[in-house]
């Protein structure tokens, strides 16, 4: 047995100067990036209601969730980098389309309900989903998962707030939260990925420590969770299906359209175009400043050799 | 131009202006900086500077009969009584021009927040207080920048020169004393002009390590008129600013968020 295999077993951390293997490192990039891309993208379906939020205190509120989202970034991309990959790297994989971030940032944001609908489902599929990567075997991703945890619950929290106030509102209000609701829903049930039985890395992940649990034990989980919350909310959820199995102690709900999240992972999702330009046009037209950062650094150390 | 606000409230209101539409402009910025570590800053800075609006309106609003909140004050008072100045309601320019404005109002506002610090207005005083500690930051901040873009590259030092020479006009605006004298003489607010010297001298070493020059700007005021802003006429900027800050609000009238 390997000092990485026996780490495996015992269920100890496998930190950044470990001997592991190649596929191990490259499993942990690709899972990375693809979570720490997801947190990039996702501040600008959401970002672009800062300047609209109906109150100041909605506002604030939601500038510095958009920020803890770049903050999550940062520290994710930080946690690639101890596996020997540039931040730099990263985001060229993600312009080219080599890397993908989560499907769910492919929608569009149409309303202001959305901005509290992306809070209360998509976090809280996130949090279902992100929970148990804080006991992941490598050890900088898992201890930067249990901040990010802490942040996306308060976020989820905020949110479920916000659509609170809407479904107990005007008539208007309450509309437009089940219509976020309705919209937001399927997405939110693909986040955990294709059904078990179509989960290409899944095996291998688990055998390694970096998955806990398959991807349709967390969809469950999940709707567990969230159905009791959409009854305080006074909001349905758009399936018909949906009805509590006293024998499982869980929630039946309907099939999960998988041809549309492989559609919209393939790139054709309502706003793949849109999300990756956006990206782009901010990488182009930042690169003369990151060029002058990086002249006057420069400068600065021969100044200071001299 | 009249307005429903008396001497004192439309010079708490300007202070809260002046935060509540950088901050604005700010967030415009949210998911397009230069670098993921400015979107950060460049949100964190917005958010400071809304927090410091939420609190002054809410000091402004204290001042009314009957009293008013911050998101009546902010989503429902009329154009013509925004009182903040006219260069922080103009379209960002590029990351050059708004790090220049970051610098000078920053360096403006720490100035100003460290005068009231001290004022007769205690929750002013209060405010002013935790307020300096927040734009010293904003102002090193903008400095850096500024510094990194004068002495960095060709195009970078031409940026910064010319986000400058846009920025510069405005901020010697900032000094123009537009606050009825008995206000100052209560010992409630600061006389404009007086903050001018200090916050030149604080920047003039800045912009020499930048390798940059300001542009000389003689104020052109005609003897009696008011100044543009802080009187309350703006320009379609701010009608821009303002239909978009209220336009989830305007669909659902008298709806709570």
């Amino acid at each position: 047995m390997t000092s990485f295999e026996s780490a495996i077993a015992e269920g100890a951390r496998i930190e950044p100067r470990d001997a592991m293997p190649e596929d191990y490192r490259a499993t942990l990039i690709r899972q990375i990036a693809q979570h720490a891309h997801s947190e990039i993208i996702g501040m600008q379906p959401e970002g672009a209601w800062i300047t609209r939020a109906p109150s100041l205190r909605r506002k604030a509120i939601l500038l510095a969730k958009v920020q803890d989202e770049a903050g999550h970034g940062l520290y994710l991309y930080a946690a690639a980098e101890t596996l020997g990959v540039a931040r730099s790297e990263l985001y060229d994989a993600l312009l080219t389309g080599r890397q993908k971030y989560s499907s769910i940032f492919n929608y569009p944001t149409l309303t202001w309900a959305d901005v509290g609908t992306i809070g209360w489902l998509v976090d809280g599929a996130a949090i279902v989903n992100q929970v148990p990567l804080c006991r992941c075997s490598y050890g900088p991703y898992a201890r930067g998962m249990v901040r990010i945890c802490k942040e996306e619950s308060f976020h989820q929290r905020q949110g479920f707030e916000s659509l609170l106030a809407l479904s107990n509102g005007t008539p208007g209000q309450h509309a437009m939260a089940q219509d976020a609701v309705n919209r937001w829903w399927w997405p939110s049930l693909m986040m955990f990925g294709p059904p078990d039985t179509d989960s290409p890395h899944s095996a291998r992940s688990t055998a390694w420590g970096i998955k806990r649990f398959s991807n349709d034990t967390l969809r469950q989980r999940f709707v567990d969770m969230v159905v009791p919350q959409a009854e305080v909310l006074g909001l349905s959820l758009p399936d018909p299906d949906l009805r509590f199995d006293e024998g499982r102690g869980s929630w039946d709900f309907g099939p999960v359209d998988f041809t549309e999240l492989r559609e919209v992972v393939a790139g054709n999702g309502p706003c793949n175009a849109e999300r990756l330009a956006h990206r782009r046009a901010a990488e182009d037209d930042g690169a003369w400043v990151r060029e002058a950062a990086r002249v006057h650094a420069a400068k600065q150390v021969r100044r200071g050799a001299a | 131009m009249s307005s429903r606000f008396d001497a004192r409230s439309r010079s708490v209101l300007g202070l809260a202006d002046d935060a509540l539409i950088a901050s604005h402009r700010l967030s415009e910025w949210v998911a397009r900086a230069p670098e993921l570590e400015e979107d950060i800053a460049l949100a964190n800075v917005a958010l400071d500077l809304l927090g410091q609006a939420r609190l002054l309106l809410a000091h402004a609003g204290q001042m009314q009969v009957p009293a008013l909140n911050e998101d009546q004050l902010a989503y429902e008072r009329p154009i013509e009584e925004f009182r903040n100045a006219v260069m922080l309601e103009r379209p960002n320019g590029d990351f050059a021009a708004t790090m220049a404005r970051m610098l000078l109002f920053s360096a403006y506002q720490y100035q100003l927040y460290s005068g009231l610090s001290g004022c007769a207005d205690p929750q002013l005083a209060a405010i002013a207080g935790k307020a300096v500690k927040e734009v010293e930051y904003h102002r090193d901040h903008a400095a850096g920048w500024v510094v990194r873009l004068g002495d960095g590259t060709e195009e970078s030092h031409q940026r910064m020169q010319a986000g400058l020479d846009a920025e510069w006009s405005g901020f010697t605006r900032l000094f123009v004393d537009w606050i009825r004298d008995d206000v100052i003489a209560a010992g409630e607010a600061i006389f404009p002009p007086w903050l001018r010297e200090p916050v030149v001298h604080w920047l003039e070493p800045v912009l020499e390590r930048a390798t940059l020059e300001h542009p000389e700007v003689t104020l052109i005021r005609e003897p009696g008129t008011r100044e543009p802003g802080r009187n309350g006429a703006h320009t379609d900027d701010l009608i821009d600013i303002l239909a978009r800050m209220r336009e989830v609000r305007a669909a659902h009238p008298g709806a709570s968020w």
